[in-house]
C-alpha cells in the first residue's frame, strides 16, 4: 500500500572507528546527506551498531517524526537486521530501512579520500532518493515440521541423531551404506587414547536401532528434495538387499549356508584386501544386523541356476525375497542435517609413491583393515606378498598441502600416522619411519601423544619424500622399497630401504557431493567441502535456512571435532524446531494478474519451482514461501506483470537517477 | 600420410647423434612421412645459453620457430630432448611473461623476423604415438625381433617439465611403442632419471657415476639394450661404458639405441640406413640383433 | 676453530625481493623448506648445498653464498625438483637466474670447467649461429684444463672411428642479423633495485 504521507527521511552516516572515517569523511558527508531532498535529520556516530547508535535512530524517530531511515555504514550482511529491529522498536515499519555500504564499498576499496568521499555521496544520494518510495512490508512465517532428516549414518549423524532423538524429536536417518558406522567402524583404534574403534562406536550404534524416536532407512539414498524451509518433502530410494530387515534374525545361517564354500568377491569395507561372499554382511557389528545380496556378483542373478541355499538355511523365516525390487519412500521433515563425510585420497593419483605398482604400498585405510582384529588378516601384519615387515616408511601428507594435488591440510594424518606407527611398531617390532613436513598435533592429548611416539623410538624424518623405488644402489637395499628423501633437519640426502610403505592420504569432498548440494541448494569453497554460513560464528550453519552441516562433508576434522559439530548441528535443528516458525523475508515477487497474459515464460525460469500455472484463470502464481527474490522471473516477464517487493521499478529507477546525479 | 613435418636437427644430430638422424629419416621414409628440415637452422641454445643469458636464449630458439611459421610448417620436430625443451619453454615463456616476449619480439624485428605461436612443437615419439599410432606400426611390421629385452629410457628432458610427449612419472609410450613390434621391455625403474647431461665433459667423475648406475640397474632387471629418445643420454650410455667397466671391475657392455633404429628395422627400413655402425659399445650384439629377416605375412583381419 | 655465525647485516632482503620478480622464480617466497626438491635431485647428494637450502639462502637474501655455491654448476637442469615441488615452484628457473647472475659477476673458481662451457657454448653459437662439438670441448679444456684433453682421448677416438666427429666448423648462411638477435643484455645492479624500478 503506497504511503501519501510525507517523506521524512533520517540518515546516520557511521565512523566505524576508523575503518570508514580514515577515508571517507563522514562530516562532510552528513552536511552534504543532510542537504538532500526529504531529509530531515542527518547525524554521523562513531559507532552506529552500537546500543547508543540504535538509541540515536529510535529517538529521532520519535523527536523528528521521521518515516524513512539511511543508515551509511557496513555491510547489510551484517548489520542489516540489526538496524531493521531498530526501526522496529522505534515504533516504524522495518522496511522504511535502507543501508549503504560505505565501507566495503568505499572506504576499503580505494585509498583518495577526495574520491572515496564522493563515491559515498552518490551512494548515500541513491538511498536517499529510493527509500522516499519504499512501502511497509510484512514478515512471513512459516511453520516448522518437527521431524528431522539425517542423512549420512557415519558417526556424525549418529550422534546429531540421538541427541534430536533423545530431545522427543523424530529423526530419519538415511544412509547409503548397507550398515551405519561410516569411516569410523573402519578403523582399529582412535587417537589420541587408542581407545578401540568399534567398542566406543557400536554402543551408539545400538543406541540407533532400538531408539523408538529414530527410522534407520540404510542402503537408501534421497533422490529428490521438493518443498521448502520447514516443509520439506524428500523422496528416499531404498535399494533392494533381497533380505526382509522385518523378518531377519541377524542368524546369518544363510552366510554359513552360500554355495560359494570359499569368499571370492574383494571386500569393500575391508578395502579389497580380503574377500566376502556374495551374500554377505559388511562387518559383525553392523546395524542393522541383515545381510545383503550383492546381484553383481551372485550366481541366482547372473544365471538364474543356483541350489539357493541361503533360502533353505533361513527356513520358516523366510526373509530371503530375490524378487524384491527397489522402493521409494516420501518423508517429510522440517530441518536437514547434513552429515556425508569425506572420500579418501586415491593413493594412485601420487605416482612417485608406485601405489598399485609396488604390491607392498599401501594406503592408511587399508592398513586400520590390516591392524584390526577382525580385520582380512586377524590383525597380523602381513604383506601382499606374505612377508612380515622388519622396516616401514610412513609418508605423511599425501594428497595434501600440493598444489599438484589438493592444497589443503587433511588435520588428521599426522594424528593417524602417528598411531599408525604405534599400531605398527606394537603389532611387528619393525623399526617405524614417519617422513613429514611439519607434525601438527594441536588438539588436547595430543602433543602427549607425539611425545609417547619419540620415546618408542619411532624414526621421525623432516623430508617430504620425493620418490619409493625398488632401484638397487647398495646390496643392502635388495629386495626393498627404496625411500629417498633430504632429511632436512640431519643435513643430507638418506636413502631407506623398507619392507612396506604406508601413504598418509588425505580427505577430500566425496564425489557426490555436487549432487547432494543441487539436491538440497547449499554451496560449496573451491576445495568442494560444503559451505558453512561464517567460518567463524556459524560453522554448521548453510546460507539456506533450515540445512545444517556436521562433520568432514564441511572440511577435515577428527572425531571429537565431528562430534561437537554434530551435537551443535543437532542443537540448531532443536531450537529452530522449538521456536516453532521460521520467519521469510518479504522481498518475495508477485504476479499482477490484470496484466499477466498467461505466457508461461516465468514458469520454467525460476530456479526454485515457486512458479506454477492456475489453469481456471490462465495465470501465473508465485508461491512467497518457496520465492526466494533472486529477479530472475521480474526481468524476464514480457508483459511487466511481475513486480518485487524492495526492488520495485520506481525505487530501482531512483536509486540509479541518485547515483547519475552528479553533486 | 600427406602431412609433412618440419625437422629440426639440432647440433648434435649432425655430428655425435648421426645415427639418431639416420634412423630417423629412414623410419619416416618407410612410414611415408615426409620430413622437411628445416632451412638454415640455428642452435637452440640448450642449457648453455639460458645459463649465461635469458632473452638472447628465447630469442635464438624463437628464430627457429619464426623461420619454421614463415615456411608455413605447423609441426616442428625435434628429435633432441634438450631442443625439444627449449622451443617448447619459448613458446610458454613468451606466451606468459609480456617483457620477455617484448624483448624477442623487437630482437627479432631487429632481425627481420616476426614470431607466432603457430607452430606446434614435437618430439618423433609423441609423433609416431599419437598420428601413427601401435595399431599402424603392429599391421606394418616386417621383421620380428629375435634380440633381447630392453630397457626404455626417457631421460629427463622430454617428459619434464612439459607432459605433452608422456607423463612425467612413469612414462610408457615407448614401452608400447616397442612392444607393438613385438620387442620385449624390462620394467626399468630409472626410466626418467638424469644422465647427467653435459655434466660427462666437465665434472665428468660425477657425470660418469650417473651413467654407471642406470646401466647397472638395466643389467639388474634383465635388459640386454637401452633404448633411448636423446642423443645426449645415448652418447653418454654408449661412450664411457670401458671407464665404467674399469671402476667396477664388473662385465657390463651394452648397446645403446635409438627407438628410432628399432622401429625402422622392425618396419622393414633398409639396414645401412639405420646409424648401427656408429655405436661405440655393444656393437658384437647389435650384429646379431640387427640381421636381415623377413616375417611371414600373415592374413590381417 | 672457525665461527659460523650470521648477522642480518650481511642478509640482502632487496636482492631477495628482486630474485623473486625475475621470471620463473615467483614462488620462492611460498617454499614450505620440505626437501622433495633435494629428495629428486639426482645431483644433490654431490651438492655444497642442496636445492632446498639455496632456496633457504636466496629468500633470506644471503646472495654470495648462494652464487659462489657448487650447487648451481652441478643443476643438470633435468626439472625433477620442479614437478616434484607441492608449491609448484620453478627451481630450474632459480637456478639458471642464479647462474646467469654468477656468471655476470664472476663469483666462480677460475677455470671451472661448467660455467666456461657455458661460456664458450654462447660465444660460438653466437658468432656461427651452431655449435660444432669437437671445437666446442677444444676451447673447453684449453680455458679450463687442457689435461682434461689426455682424457678424453678414448671416447675421441671412438667418435672418431664411428663417424660421430665432426671437424666441420658449422655455420648459417646469414649470420648478420643473429649478433642483432642476441644483442647486448642488461647486466643485473650489483644489489637488489628500488622500489619500482625494473631491471
Amino acid at each position: 500500500m503506497p504511503d501519501r504521507n510525507p517523506v521524512r527521511i533520517g540518515v546516520y552516516t557511521c565512523h566505524c572507528g576508523t575503518n570508514i572515517a580514515a577515508t571517507v569523511d563522514v562530516k562532510a558527508l552528513a552536511e552534504f546527506a543532510a542537504a538532500l531532498p526529504g531529509v530531515v535529520v542527518s547525524r554521523e556516530y562513531k559507532y552506529m551498531c552500537s546500543d547508543p547508535g540504535q538509541d540515536l535512530i529510535r529517538h529521532d524517530i520519535r523527536d523528528h517524526d521521521l518515516n524513512r531511515i539511511v543508515v551509511a555504514s557496513c555491510s547489510p550482511h551484517l548489520h542489516e537486521h540489526t538496524f531493521r529491529t531498530a526501526l522496529k522498536v522505534g515504533g516504524l515499519n522495518p522496511y522504511y530501512f535502507h543501508m549503504v555500504n560505505i565501507r566495503e564499498q568505499a572506504s576499503w576499496v580505494h585509498e583518495n579520500k577526495a574520491q572515496a568521499t564522493r563515491k559515498a555521496k552518490d551512494l548515500v544520494r541513491a538511498a536517499v532518493c529510493r527509500v522516499a518510495l519504499h512501502e511497509p512490508l510484512e514478515r512471513g512465517r512459516v511453520a516448522i515440521h518437527p521431524d528431522v532428516l539425517v542423512l549420512g549414518g557415519g558417526i556424525a549423524g549418529i550422534h546429531a541423531a540421538l541427541t534430536l532423538a533423545n530431545a522427543g524429536k523424530h529423526v530419519y536417518l538415511v544412509e547409503k551404506e548397507p550398515t551405519i558406522g561410516g569411516h569410523m567402524a573402519k578403523f582399529d583404534k582412535t587417537f589420541p587414547t587408542l581407545d578401540c574403534a568399534a567398542c566406543i562406536l557400536t554402543p551408539k550404534m545400538s543406541a540407533v536401532r532400538s531408539h523408538p524416536n529414530i527410522t534407520l532407512l540404510t542402503y537408501s539414498e534421497v533422490t529428490k528434495v521438493d518443498g521448502y524451509v520447514g516443509n520439506y518433502k524428500i523422496t528416499v530410494l531404498r535399494h533392494p538387499r533381497y533380505i526382509d530387515e522385518d523378518l531377519c534374525a541377524g542368524c546369518l545361517e544363510c552366510l554359513e549356508a552360500c554355495v560359494y564354500k570359499q569368499a571370492k568377491v574383494p571386500d569393500e569395507f575391508n578395502m579389497g584386501l580380503g574377500k566376502r561372499k556374495p551374500i554377505y554382511i559388511p562387518f559383525p557389528q553392523a546395524v542393522p544386523q541383515v545381510p545383503v545380496i550383492d546381484p553383481e556378483t551372485c550366481i541366482q542373478f547372473k544365471s538364474g541356476k543356483c541350489k539357493k541355499t541361503c533360502i533353505e538355511a533361513c527356513g520358516e523365516r523366510h526373509a530371503i525375497n530375490l524378487q524384491a525390487e527397489a522402493t521409494t519412500q516420501e518423508i517429510e521433515v522440517g530441518t536437514v542435517i547434513l552429515a556425508t563425510g569425506f572420500r579418501a585420497f586415491d593413493a594412485a593419483r601420487a605416482p612417485g609413491y608406485g601405489y598399485g605398482r609396488y604390491p607392498n604400498v599401501y594406503a592408511a585405510l587399508e592398513v586400520e583393515r590390516m591392524v584390526n582384529a577382525s580385520g582380512p588378516t586377524a590383525g597380523e601384519v602381513i604383506l601382499r606378498d606374505g612377508r612380515r615387515p622388519q622396516a616401514v616408511g610412513i609418508i605423511h601428507c599425501v594428497g595434501s598441502r600440493d598444489e599438484n594435488t589438493n592444497r589443503w591440510c587433511s588435520r588428521v594424518c599426522c594424528m593417524y600416522s602417528l598411531k599408525l606407527a604405534h599400531l605398527i611398531k606394537e603389532h611387528t617390532g619393525a623399526e617405524v619411519f614417519n617422513f613429514y613436513i611439519d607434525i601438527r598435533t594441536p588438539g588436547k592429548g595430543f602433543e602427549e601423544f607425539y611425545q609417547k611416539l619419540l620415546t618408542e623410538r619411532v624414526h621421525f624424518i623432516r623430508g617430504r619424500v620425493a620418490e619409493v623405488t625398488d632401484w638397487v644402489f647398495d646390496p643392502s637395499e635388495d629386495g626393498k622399497l627404496v625411500i629417498r628423501v633430504e632429511d632436512t633437519l640431519a643435513g643430507f640426502v638418506r636413502r631407506i630401504p623398507v619392507d612396506m610403505v604406508v601413504l598418509a592420504t588425505g580427505l577430500e569432498p566425496r564425489a557426490d557431493a555436487p549432487e547432494v548440494r543441487r539436491l538440497f541448494n547449499i554451496s560449496c569453497a573451491s576445495e568442494g567441502f560444503f559451505l558453512e554460513r561464517h567460518p567463524k560464528l556459524a560453522p554448521v550453519n548453510t546460507f539456506t535456512d533450515g540445512v545444517f552441516l556436521a562433520g568432514c562433508c564441511q572440511g577435515p576434522k577428527d572425531i571429537p571435532d565431528t562430534v561437537a559439530q554434530a551435537g551443535a548441528a543437532a542443537a540448531e535443528a532443536l531450537a529452530l524446531i522449538d521456536a516453532g516458525y521460521v520467519e521469510t523475508e518479504p522481498n518475495t515477487a508477485r504476479v499482477i494478474e490484470e496484466i499477466c497474459c498467461g505466457c508461461k515464460t516465468c514458469n520454467s525460469m525460476c530456479p526454485y519451482h515457486a512458479i506454477s500455472f492456475v489453469g481456471e484463470i490462465h495465470k501465473s502464481r508465485i508461491n512467497e514461501v518457496l520465492c526466494k527474490g533472486c529477479g530472475t522471473c521480474v526481468a524476464a516477464c514480457p508483459s511487466g506483470a511481475i513486480r518485487q517487493n524492495l526492488f520495485e521499478d520506481d525505487q530501482i529507477y531512483a536509486e540509479i537517477e541518485g547515483i547519475l546525479t552528479h553533486a | 600420410m600427406a602431412r609433412s613435418y618440419g625437422y629440426f636437427p639440432g647440433c648434435s644430430l649432425k655430428g655425435t647423434g648421426r645415427a639418431y638422424e639416420e634412423s630417423l629419416l629412414t623410419l619416416f621414409r618407410v612410414l611415408d612421412l615426409p620430413l622437411a628440415e628445416l632451412d638454415d637452422w640455428n642452435c637452440c641454445g640448450a642449457t648453455s645459453y639460458m645459463a649465461i643469458d635469458e632473452t638472447a636464449a628465447f630469442g635464438l630458439a624463437a628464430r627457429n620457430l619464426a623461420l619454421a611459421q614463415m615456411a608455413g610448417q605447423q609441426d616442428l620436430l625435434a628429435p633432441c630432448s634438450a631442443c625439444y625443451l627449449v622451443l617448447r619453454k619459448t613458446q610458454d615463456y613468451v606466451g606468459r611473461y609480456p617483457a620477455i616476449a617484448q624483448e624477442v619480439n623487437t630482437a627479432l624485428g631487429n632481425g627481420n623476423l616476426k614470431i607466432l605461436n603457430s607452430v606446434r612443437v614435437r618430439h618423433p615419439l609423441e609423433v609416431l604415438y599419437m598420428d601413427v599410432g601401435t595399431r599402424r606400426l603392429s599391421e606394418k611390421m616386417q621383421r620380428t625381433w629375435h634380440g633381447g629385452p630392453v630397457a626404455c629410457y626417457y631421460g629427463c628432458q622430454m617428459v619434464r617439465p612439459y607432459t605433452e610427449v608422456d607423463r612425467a612419472f612413469n612414462p610408457t609410450r615407448m614401452d608400447e611403442l616397442l612392444a607393438a613390434v613385438k620387442v620385449p621391455t624390462v620394467d626399468y625403474s630409472l626410466k626418467t632419471k638424469c644422465c647427467g647431461g653435459s655434466l660427462t665433459g666437465t665434472t665428468h667423475s660425477v657425470g660418469v657415476e650417473l651413467n654407471r648406475i642406470l646401466l647397472k640397474e638395466a643389467v639388474r632387471k634383465g635388459a640386454q639394450a637401452i633404448v633411448t629418445v636423446c642423443p645426449l643420454c645415448q652418447y653418454n650410455l654408449d661412450a664411457y661404458q670401458s671407464e665404467i667397466r674399469r671402476i667396477t671391475r664388473e662385465h657390463i657392455e651394452m648397446p645403446i639405441l635409438y627407438f628410432t633404429q628399432i622401429l625402422g628395422w622392425a618396419l622393414g627400413g633398409d639396414i645401412g640406413s639405420l646409424g648401427l655402425k656408429r655405436a661405440i659399445s655393444g656393437r658384437k650384439t647389435i650384429g646379431q640383433w640387427f640381421t636381415e629377416t623377413r616375417v611371414e605375412k600373415e592374413a590381417y583381419a | 676453530m672457525q665461527r659460523e655465525l650470521k648477522l642480518q647485516r650481511e642478509a640482502d632482503p632487496e636482492w631477495a625481493r628482486h630474485l623473486s620478480e625475475r621470471p620463473g622464480c615467483e614462488g620462492v617466497f611460498s617454499c614450505l623448506q620440505c626437501g622433495a626438491c633435494s629428495g629428486s635431485c639426482p645431483l644433490s647428494i654431490y651438492m655444497d648445498f642442496t636445492p632446498r637450502r639455496i632456496i633457504a639462502l636466496a629468500r633470506e637474501g644471503f646472495r654470495k653464498e648462494a652464487l659462489r655455491s657448487k650447487t648451481i654448476w652441478l643443476c643438470a637442469s633435468c626439472y625433477s625438483c620442479a614437478v616434484n615441488c607441492p608449491r609448484q615452484i620453478h627451481i630450474t628457473d632459480v637456478m639458471y637466474s642464479l647462474k646467469r647472475e654468477a656468471i655476470q659477476f664472476r663469483l666462480y673458481p677460475k677455470r671451472f670447467p661448467v660455467p666456461i662451457l657455458s661460456q664458450e657454448f654462447y660465444k660460438m653459437v653466437r658468432r656461427r649461429g651452431r655449435s660444432s662439438e669437437f671445437w666446442l670441448v677444444l676451447r673447453l679444456a684449453l680455458r679450463s684444463n687442457p689435461l682434461m684433453l689426455l682424457g678424453m682421448l678414448r671416447s675421441g677416438w671412438d667418435l672418431m672411428r664411428t663417424g660421430r666427429l665432426s671437424l666441420k666448423r658449422e655455420r648459417i648462411r646469414d649470420t648478420g642479423p643473429l649478433s642483432r638477435l642476441t644483442a647486448e643484455r642488461k647486466p643485473l645492479p650489483a644489489r637488489g633495485l628500488a622500489p619500482g624500478e625494473v631491471a
